[in-house]
C-alpha cells in the first residue's frame, strides 16, 4: 500500500495580527505550522499503513523552509518526503499548484490513495485536492469524515462525506484522492525516536527540471489563471456592544427579546 | 518574465517590503530584498518601497498564450439541488448573476442537473434565468463529481460563457475544483463580493483569506470562464417572479453509469437543526456550557427559534457535540441573521467563523470575554438561567404573534 499525503506549510493564522498602520499581516514571530487539516490526512495515512503495511510519502510545494513541515511529518511516522521547490513555481494559484503536485505524484506512482486536508487555513479554498484528482484522472472523495472501508487488494474504498444536510456514504475504486475534515481522527504526537529519525533524514528537493514530463508553461504565475489585484483589511464590525442588564435573568431575557424582535432577526 | 524584481542598486535594505508582505514572501538577504516562491505578485511591497526599488511584472496575455477571451459571452449559474430541492445558495447566486449579466449586457443562464428536476428549471427562470440547460437523467440523481463535471465542461466548451458561478457548499467547491481544472479556468473560492469592472468587463472577485483577517480581490484576465464559488447567505435571495419567461433546453448526460467510478451507497440525514450554512438563526455553545447535558437548554432555544445548534471547538473537542456543529476556522463559516453565543469566550478561530453574522448576542459570565467585542448585545450572567428564560420569553411572544 502506498499512500501519498499532500501537505502545506501555513502561518499559524490564529497568531496573525493586522498592522494598525500598514493594514497588512504582521508575520514577524508568527510560527509556521502544518496546515491543521493536513495533520488529519497524515494521521489517516499512518493508520492505513499500520493496518495494511506499505509506506507513506509526504509531499509539499514551497520555499526551502517548508522542509520543516516535512520533517514534522517524518517524525510522526511517514516514510519518505519530497519538497517541490523552484522559483519557477512561484506565484502559483490553486490551478498551477494542483498541476505541479500532480506532476510530482506521477513520479511517485504507483499509489493507492492520495490524502489531503479539506482546505488550507491561509487560503481556505479547498480547490487543490480536486485539482490534483482531475489532473491525474482519479476519482475524488472530498470532505471525508470517516473511512468505512479501504481494501487495496480489492482496489475499493468506501467513505462518509460530511455535507451540509448530513453524511453521504460513497464508494469507488482505487486509486482515489480523499480530502479529510477534522472529525476523521485524532492525530498522534511525534515520538522521541521519530524526531531523531526525522532530524537525520535527507529530504530530496525536486525542481522544475525534476518533472520532465511537465509543461513548464503551466508552472507558477504563467500557469495561474487568477491574479490577486488588491489585498485589504476587512471592514471592522460596525457599532459597539450594548450590554443588557436586568434585575433577574427573566428581565434580561425580556429586554433582549424586545431588541431582537425590533431588529427583525427573529 | 513574470516576477518580482529588485533593483539592487536602489534597495536600501530598509525592510518596509518585508513588513508589508502578507505572504511572508520577502526576506532581506545580505541587506537586499529577495522574494521567494510564496510571492503572488500582489504588489503590496511595490507600494510601500520608499526607494522604488521593486517592480512586480505580471504575465501579460501574450505571455500566457491564451487569447479570444472576448468570444466568451454570458453569465452562468450552477443550480445546486439535493433530493429535488434547490439549495438557497442557488437563488442567492441567481440574484447576483442577474446583476452581473445586466452590467455586461448579456443573458443569464442556469444549469440544472439532476433527476426529475424539471420544476427546478422553471424556478430558475422565476428567479431570473433567461435560459436553462436542463440535464435530467437517473445517473444525475445525486451530485457526483464525474458525471456533473462532464456535463458542465461540455456545456462550457460548446457555449463559452464568460462567468460561471457555483455555491461555496461542499458539493459546489468539489465540482468547481474539478471543472476549473479541466477547463484551465481561473477559480476563486468563497467569494463575498462580485463586481464587473466597467472598463475591462472583468469580474472582480472579493474573498476573505487568512481566517478572515484579510480580504483579497482577484481577477482572471486571460482565461475563461471566470469561475467563482459564492459564500452562503452573503447575498439577498431575489423575489421569484413566476410570470417571467425563459427557454429550457434539455441536454443529455455525458457519462453512462458504467463509466462513473463513484457509487452513492447511503445518505445519513442529520436533524433539521444541523444545516448551519443555511440557518437564519444559530444558537451556539462553548466551554461555558460545561458538558453534553448542558446543551439541552441551547437545543431548546434553537428549537423555539427555529434555528440550528452550533458549538465552539472547545465543546466539540471535549466530545459534548458532534463535529458537524462546529463553527470557526476548523469547522464551518456561518453567516446567520442572528448568532447567540452562549458560554463562548470568543477565540480568534471562533470569531473567524461567525463574525459576519448580522446580529450577535453574547451570553457569558466573564465580562472581559473577547466575544463581547464583536457582539451586538451582551448579557453578563449564568447561561443556565438566561437561556431558559429566553426560551420561555420567545415561546410566549412568538406564540402570541
Amino acid at each position: 500500500m502506498h499512500a501519498i499525503v499532500c501537505i502545506k506549510q501555513v502561518p499559524d493564522t490564529t497568531e496573525v495580527r493586522i498592522h494598525p498602520e500598514t493594514h497588512t499581516l504582521v508575520r514577524e514571530g508568527v510560527a509556521s505550522i502544518i496546515n491543521p487539516f493536513d495533520t488529519y490526512a497524515i494521521e489517516e495515512a499512518l493508520r492505513l499503513k499500520e493496518r495494511h503495511g506499505g509506506r507513506v510519502t509526504v509531499l509539499t510545494m514551497g520555499p526551502a523552509q517548508a522542509r520543516e513541515a516535512l520533517k514534522e511529518a517524518l517524525a510522526l511516522g511517514a516514510d519518505e518526503a519530497v519538497l517541490l521547490s523552484d522559483r519557477a513555481f512561484a506565484g502559483s494559484d490553486t490551478w498551477a499548484t494542483a498541476y505541479t503536485l500532480a506532476q510530482a505524484i506521477r513520479r511517485l506512482a504507483p499509489f493507492d490513495i492520495i490524502l489531503c486536508g479539506k482546505q488550507a487555513i491561509d487560503g481556505d479554498t479547498g480547490q487543490v485536492g480536486p485539482g490534483i484528482a482531475r489532473q491525474l484522472k482519479v476519482p475524488q472523495l472530498t470532505y471525508v469524515c470517516r473511512l468505512q472501508e479501504f481494501d487495496p487488494a480489492a482496489g475499493r474504498i468506501q467513505v462518509e462525506r460530511l455535507l451540509e444536510e448530513g453524511r453521504e456514504v460513497v464508494a469507488c475504486s482505487l486509486p482515489a484522492l480523499v480530502t479529510v475534515v477534522k472529525d476523521i481522527n485524532q492525530p498522534r504526537f511525534a515520538t522521541f525516536m521519530g524526531v531523531r529519525r526525522a532530524a537525520r533524514a535527507q529530504i530530496p528537493v525536486w525542481d522544475a527540471q525534476s518533472l520532465p514530463d511537465a509543461d513548464p508553461a503551466f508552472f507558477g504565475l504563467g500557469g495561474s489563471p487568477t491574479q490577486v489585484v488588491s489585498i485589504f483589511q476587512p471592514p471592522a464590525r460596525e457599532g459597539k456592544v450594548t450590554m443588557l442588564v436586568g434585575d433577574t435573568p427573566a428581565d434580561a431575557a425580556a429586554c433582549l427579546a424586545e431588541r431582537l424582535l425590533a431588529d427583525r432577526v427573529i | 518574465m513574470s516576477e518580482l524584481t529588485v533593483d539592487t542598486g536602489l534597495c536600501t535594505g530598509c525592510g518596509a517590503c518585508v513588513d508589508a508582505c502578507s505572504f511572508g514572501a520577502i526576506a532581506l538577504v545580505g541587506g537586499i530584498a529577495q522574494a521567494n516562491e510564496r510571492c503572488i505578485l500582489c504588489g503590496a511591497c511595490v507600494e510601500v518601497c520608499p526607494a522604488e526599488a521593486l517592480q512586480a511584472a505580471r504575465p501579460t496575455p501574450d505571455m500566457v498564450g491564451e487569447s479570444g477571451t472576448d468570444t466568451y459571452r454570458g453569465v452562468w449559474v450552477w443550480v445546486e439541488q439535493f433530493q429535488g430541492q434547490a439549495g438557497s445558495i442557488s437563488w442567492e447566486m441567481m440574484g447576483q448573476g442577474r446583476r452581473l449579466a445586466q452590467d455586461l449586457g448579456v443573458p443569464l443562464t442556469a444549469c440544472v442537473l439532476g433527476h426529475n428536476v424539471q420544476h427546478i428549471a422553471a424556478q430558475a427562470i422565476a428567479y431570473g434565468a433567461d435560459r436553462v440547460f436542463l440535464a435530467d437523467d437517473p445517473t444525475l440523481a445525486t451530485c457526483r463529481t464525474e458525471p456533473y463535471a462532464a456535463i458542465l465542461v461540455r456545456l462550457v466548451q460548446e457555449h463559452r460563457p464568460e462567468i460561471l458561478l457555483l455555491g461555496a457548499s461542499a458539493r459546489g467547491r468539489d465540482l468547481a475544483g474539478a471543472v476549473a481544472t479541466e477547463l484551465h479556468a481561473g477559480l476563486t473560492a468563497d467569494c463575498t463580493g462580485l463586481e464587473i469592472d466597467p472598463d475591462t468587463r472583468l469580474l472582480r472577485q472579493t474573498r476573505p483569506a487568512f481566517g478572515g483577517n484579510i480580504m483579497a480581490t482577484i481577477i482572471c484576465p486571460t482565461h475563461r470562464p471566470q469561475m467563482a464559488t459564492v459564500r452562503h447567505r452573503v447575498f439577498e435571495t431575489p423575489l421569484p417572479d413566476t410570470r417571467r419567461t425563459g427557454q429550457i433546453i434539455a441536454v443529455p448526460a455525458v457519462l453512462a453509469e458504467e463509466k462513473i467510478a463513484v457509487r452513492v451507497a447511503d445518505f445519513i440525514h442529520e436533524s433539521a437543526s444541523l444545516n448551519l450554512a443555511d440557518a437564519r438563526i444559530i444558537v451556539s455553545g462553548g466551554r461555558g456550557v460545561g458538558g453534553p447535558e448542558g446543551f439541552a437548554c441551547l437545543r431548546e432555544l434553537a428549537t423555539v427559534l427555529g434555528g440550528a445548534l452550533g458549538a465552539s471547538r472547545a465543546a466539540v473537542d471535549a466530545g459534548w457535540v458532534p463535529y458537524a456543529h462546529q463553527v470557526g476556522q476548523t469547522g464551518r463559516t456561518v453567516r446567520p441573521d442572528l448568532y447567540i453565543a452562549c458560554g463562548i469566550s470568543g477565540a480568534i478561530q471562533h470569531l473567524a467563523g461567525m463574525q459576519t453574522a448580522k446580529v450577535i448576542v453574547a451570553i457569558n459570565q466573564d465580562p472581559q470575554a473577547p466575544i463581547f467585542h464583536v457582539a451586538t448585545y451582551g448579557i453578563v450572567g449564568d447561561l443556565f438561567e438566561i437561556v431558559p428564560a429566553l426560551s420561555a420569553e420567545f415561546r410566549r411572544r412568538l406564540g402570541r404573534r
